[in-house]
């Protein structure tokens, strides 16, 4: 079959319809997991079927698109997500944050703010915060339409008693408009202050056919204790290539002698500031680098 | 007076099958009321019911509520219902497991239902739990272990103990001392009826061990497929059974 034989972006209309009927209804009541019918992607669950189906569904032929996986463009996730819509939908794609209108991301949001015209798509492969504590779906549904959430801080308490302070470094429960507690997929914890943000953030998770979603501006407050209040913790150190202090940061082991590199996770902000003119510690200037 | 627990002809079938049947009586404050009877009676059937794990078929079961008095907790809606089991409410499961999250520390087990209800200072937390668990004998130094590294007697109690800790009015117990040997047994009971004076509970045991009733329950009643043939004081049902069933009973308690 040739590529010109799917419909725009892969799936057929009447999917992309009921899709969105889910994401306006996941806009509506904010945190909300709202049920849908997930379909067979041509890829296996868990890379990304649930984020793929969404962003299917939001795209229009104008988009630019940006895939990131883990904050870098350049893995293999980021990159066949990017092409298959490259090829299934016709539209740009890009690796620049600021000219994207629609980003997928898995487990990182951008360094740079977003604005009011973009779409942030997450893949999201546990929708549900309570599942580890609460094993029936039945169950823990319940506990979500009643608001009994008091078993989400058995989890912070356990993670307290047992390593002296909240452990929880990535899907980190937040409670959104003081309502429902939502998994913000496993983005680390240092991006949750940036949840509440100018642009539009969609959820999808595939195998558990969910979506949920928060609108722009949506109040996302991070679970804690009074005596042990929420901290947005990254590794203490500088990116070693461009020196930002501010961005979330990978820790590569560079040889056999346990050289190590700390870079920013978000590559477009890192070779962005490179571009720039920032040199980090171990960083070299941008001309040579391309030479 | 007012009755904390009016119960007014509970049944609750399953298809054609009597699970309890026109079952009425009112609790008191403090009191403690025993039910006995062999298995397949319907005990736990009505003790469901009245805590609100089974919807009943017909009847009444109001709770002196501390907001506005006498309410039906089987028509008063599920958020309502759910609070009362977390606050007023208690329930100790026969089998500890089933009462516990196995996978949870012994201190996370007893603050569970005081972050239900609100508590967000670690400290407290565990200043609490720490203080509930040396009254139900647990050392302080086992708040970090898990339940399944417990006995099945230190399990029971700090099952215990995660139902006290919100200091609800009306504790319901099945079978609370069923499968301990007999000198955890005893500890149990002791521990048991020291809480329920101390604090004032009132509490249903349902049970078929009489020397449990008799060490801690002040009114007794008898249940046989699915009726109460027989209720009383407590001393006056086991000393002097009418009942051909209560005879039966009373007399088929081993000697030693």
């Amino acid at each position: 079959m040739t590529v010109s034989a799917y419909n725009f972006a892969y799936l057929d209309e009447q999917t992309k319809r009921m899709i969105r009927r889910a994401i306006l209804k996941g806009l509506a009541i904010p945190g909300y997991q709202v049920p849908f019918a997930s379909r067979e992607m041509p890829m296996p669950y868990g890379w990304g079927t649930g984020g793929v189906q969404v962003s299917a569904a939001v795209l229009v032929p104008d988009d630019t698109f940006k895939v990131i996986d883990q904050g870098a463009d350049d893995t293999t996730n980021a990159v066949s997500i990017r092409r298959f819509f490259e090829k299934t939908a016709g539209v740009a794609v890009t690796d620049d944050t600021a000219k994207a209108s629609v980003i997928q991301t898995r487990h990182r949001i951008p360094e740079m703010p977003l604005r009011a015209d973009q779409i942030l798509v997450y893949q999201v492969p546990i929708p549900e915060p309570l599942r580890f504590l609460e094993p029936s779906e039945v169950e823990t549904r319940k506990m979500h339409s009643l608001e009994e959430y008091g078993l989400m801080h058995v989890k912070l308490y356990e993670d307290i008693s047992q390593h002296g302070a909240i452990a929880t470094a990535y899907a980190y429960p937040v409670k959104v408009e003081g309502r429902y507690v939502m998994d913000p997929s496993p983005i680390p914890k240092f991006d949750n202050p940036k949840l509440t943000m100018d642009a539009i953030q969609l959820f999808g998770a595939g195998r558990e056919q969910r979506i949920y979603a928060l609108p722009p501006h949506t109040q996302v407050v991070s679970l804690d204790f009074e005596d042990f209040p929420f901290e947005a913790s990254k590794a203490d150190h500088a990116c070693d290539l461009c020196g930002a202090v501010d961005s979330y940061l990978d820790e590569l082991i560079v040889d056999d002698a346990g050289g190590r590199l700390f870079m920013c996770s978000d590559t477009d902000y890192c070779s962005t500031r490179r571009a720039a003119g920032h040199v980090g510690a171990q960083g070299v200037p941008v001309k040579e680098d391309v030479a | 007076m007012t009755p904390l627990l009016q119960v007014e002809a509970v049944s609750k079938f399953y298809g054609a099958r009597i699970g309890c049947t026109d079952v009425s009586f009112d609790l008191y404050p403090g009191e403690v009321m025993g039910i006995v009877g062999e298995s397949g009676s319907g005990k736990s059937t009505l003790l469901n019911c009245l805590a609100g794990h089974l919807p009943p078929d017909a009847g009444a079961v109001r709770f002196d509520t501390r907001a506005d008095g006498l309410r039906d907790t089987v028509t008063m809606n599920e958020p309502e219902r759910r609070m009362l089991g977390r606050t007023d409410w208690a329930f100790v499961h026969q089998h500890a497991r089933d009462g516990l999250r196995m996978n949870v520390s012994a201190g996370g087990n007893v603050g569970e239902r005081l972050m239900a209800v609100g508590a967000r200072h670690y400290g407290d937390i565990r200043n609490t739990a720490t203080d509930w668990l040396g009254r139900v004998e647990i050392a302080a130094d086992r708040i970090d272990d898990r339940p399944s590294a417990f006995s099945g007697g230190m399990q029971q109690r700090l099952q215990i103990a995660r139902n006290l800790v919100t200091g609800p009015r009306l504790v319901f117990m099945d079978e609370p001392t069923g499968g301990l040997d007999v000198s955890v047994q005893a500890r149990l009971l002791d521990l048991m009826r020291g809480l329920v004076r101390e604090m004032g509970l009132s509490a249903i045991i349902v049970t078929h061990d009489l020397a449990v009733v008799r060490l801690l329950a002040d009114r007794l009643m008898v249940m046989k497929d699915g009726h109460v043939v027989e209720t009383g004081l407590t001393d006056q049902v086991l000393d002097d059974p009418q009942h051909g069933y209560t005879q039966l009973l009373v007399s088929s308690v081993l000697q030693v």
